[in-house]
């Protein structure tokens, strides 16, 4: 068995936000390219924060721990806030994974971007809101 | 909570007996086998002892048995030990695509070092065909190595008829017995074998004592040089209480044989017609009547392997997979891809392998737990939900 940490097997144990959205406002699935595994992010989005996140994966308890953490981190944040949610952010938020299951980490972060831009290319939104993000910089 | 080890491919426990024996040599009787004196021929009549029952465990000549540290020196010594003395007749070796990674990493090994290899495929449910075995041997074919059994899958070769084909072609012939010797009948006459490896650990013995058979007349290179241990061919101290404890394993094995392989196919035709009843979609993998008395090897679809593990570990259930994401190079294992098992299926590998500790009850604890563990991440599975989708979309 590999060597998790408590705060890991806690959430595979018991994993948040486990399941699909009716009618999500985007989705996002990714595959493993290392080990063949999936992860499939649903969102809901209401006045650009999330409202509602759930999530289904197929791998190991690294992956079901990451995809649980992930949905509790990006919960209620605006899509901005989600954009900034890295791999390593999500390593770190469960207080470290054994170094050969750190690819598992990536594909959260990756599912959940990838329902982003699911979502907004659904509301056709997607150059508006790169435009947005620039004006706000300026 | 309820503790079942269903783990005993990757060993067994050590019997009560065996320790028994090997204690002294743990503690008055440390002699060093090679000194000349009083502690010295303690030492040494305990090993030959042990080599006089391993020998007739497996119907062989005492003076034939090398004793070696584990079931992968033995692989590494006879394909290594064994090609190295045959080069100057060829430099190729047939060996199966299922073999133990001892075994499988000495032949790539041999390949760095100039000879050539062929991998012999196996069916779907994981036998080697004698005739591929037999289509791959050329005219430069030194040696042919077959594994007994796959501990993994289960499946029993047909060793006797590819040892014959081998042999007929010229070629030296091994077998890693790794996963048979002690648990179903294992004779190097009957199987007309020259080589064969085999590990005290899979047998009630302990770990760190395995041997290599080979034939008498038979050439090979040692591995460990040094000194004259095991007849020139083996150098450094044995290791006696493991060696001593070995030999009571095989005494132990051969007069127990057919009341240990009853009480274990009981225990594993009863998860194996009991598991399917309980879950759906499952498949049995490896031969259905070709296969070690105490495996039941599975792929549960649409979920992972370790998920599984760490769920039955939960609830005191110790069992193994063969998915890639519990493999440290995360690869699927190479005997579920050989036989042609479809990736995202290998996920799902999990295997329970039984041994004399384990009783009716712990059947049926597993067939208890291990449903809602299922069921739990199918739950969690998109591979599931898409399958109940289109199910629902093709009625
Ligand atoms: S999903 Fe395969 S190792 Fe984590």
């Amino acid at each position: 068995m590999p060597v998790y940490n408590e705060k890991v097997m806690e959430h595979f144990m018991n994993p948040r936000n486990v399941g699909e959205i009716e009618n999500p406002d985007g989705i996002g699935e990714v595959g493993n390219p290392v080990c063949g595994d999936m992860m499939t992010f649903y969102i809901k989005v209401d006045d650009n924060r999330l409202s509602d996140v759930k999530f289904k994966t197929f791998g190991c308890g690294a992956a079901i721990a990451v995809s649980s953490i992930v949905s509790e981190m990006a919960m209620g944040k605006t899509l901005e806030e989600v954009r900034k949610i890295t791999p390593a952010l999500v390593a770190q938020e469960l207080e470290g994974l054994p170094k050969n299951k750190y690819h598992c980490s990536n594909l959260g972060a990756q599912a959940l971007n990838k329902a982003i831009n699911n979502y907004l290319k659904k509301q056709g939104k997607a150059g508006e809101s790169k435009r947005r993000r620039k004006d706000e910089k300026e | 909570m309820r503790k079942v080890y269903l783990d005993h491919v990757a060993t067994t426990p050590v019997s009560h007996e065996v320790l028994e024996a090997m204690l002294p040599y743990l503690k008055d009787a440390y002699g060093n086998p090679q000194s000349l004196h009083d502690w010295g021929d303690e030492a040494r009549e305990a090993i030959e002892d042990a080599r006089g029952r391993v020998a007739s465990l497996i119907g062989a000549q005492p003076g034939e048995i090398i004793f070696t540290s584990s079931g992968t020196e033995a692989n590494n010594f006879a394909i290594k030990g064994l090609a190295l003395a045959q080069q100057s007749k060829g430099k190729h070796i047939v060996v199966s695509a299922i073999e133990h990674f001892s075994l499988l990493h000495s032949a790539r090994t041999l390949e760095k070092w100039g000879f050539e290899l062929t991998l012999v495929p196996v069916d779907r449910y994981g036998v080697v065909d004698p005739e591929g075995v037999a289509k791959s041997i050329r005219e430069d074919t030194i040696l042919v190595s077959v594994m007994h059994a796959s501990s993994e899958v289960g499946t029993i070769q047909p060793i006797r008829e590819i040892a014959r084909l081998a042999k007929e072609a010229g070629a030296i012939f091994h077998t890693d017995a790794v996963a048979t010797t002690g648990t179903i009948p294992v004779d190097v006459k009957e199987l007309a074998v020259d080589a064969l490896s085999l590990a005290g650990n899979q047998f009630y013995g302990p770990k760190g004592a395995g041997a290599l058979w080979v034939k008498k007349g038979a050439r090979i290179i040692p591995f460990l040089d040094g000194g004259v241990q095991e007849g020139g061919r083996r150098a450094g101290t044995e290791n006696v209480p493991a060696i001593v404890g070995l030999g009571k394993a095989a005494e132990l094995a051969k007069a127990e044989m057919e009341s240990r392989t009853d009480r274990l196919l009981a225990l594993r035709n009863r998860l194996i017609e009991g598991l399917p009843s309980r879950i759906e979609h499952v498949r049995l993998t490896g031969h259905p009547t070709q296969r070690l008395p105490g495996n039941s090897s599975f792929c549960i679809e649409f979920i992972e392997g370790e998920a599984m593990l760490m769920l039955l570990s939960s609830k005191g259930v110790a069992a193994s997979s063969g998915s890639a994401c519990t493999s440290k190079v995360l690869k699927a294992s190479h005997v579920l891809t050989a036989m042609g098992i479809p990736p995202a299926i290998a996920q799902g590998s999990l295997l329970f392998s039984f041994g004399l500790d384990n009783t009716e009850e712990d059947v049926d604890y597993v067939l208890e737990v291990l449903p809602p563990i299922v069921d739990k991440l199918r739950q969690m599975s998109p591979l599931y939900s898409k399958f109940l989708k289109e199910e629902r979309g093709g009625k």
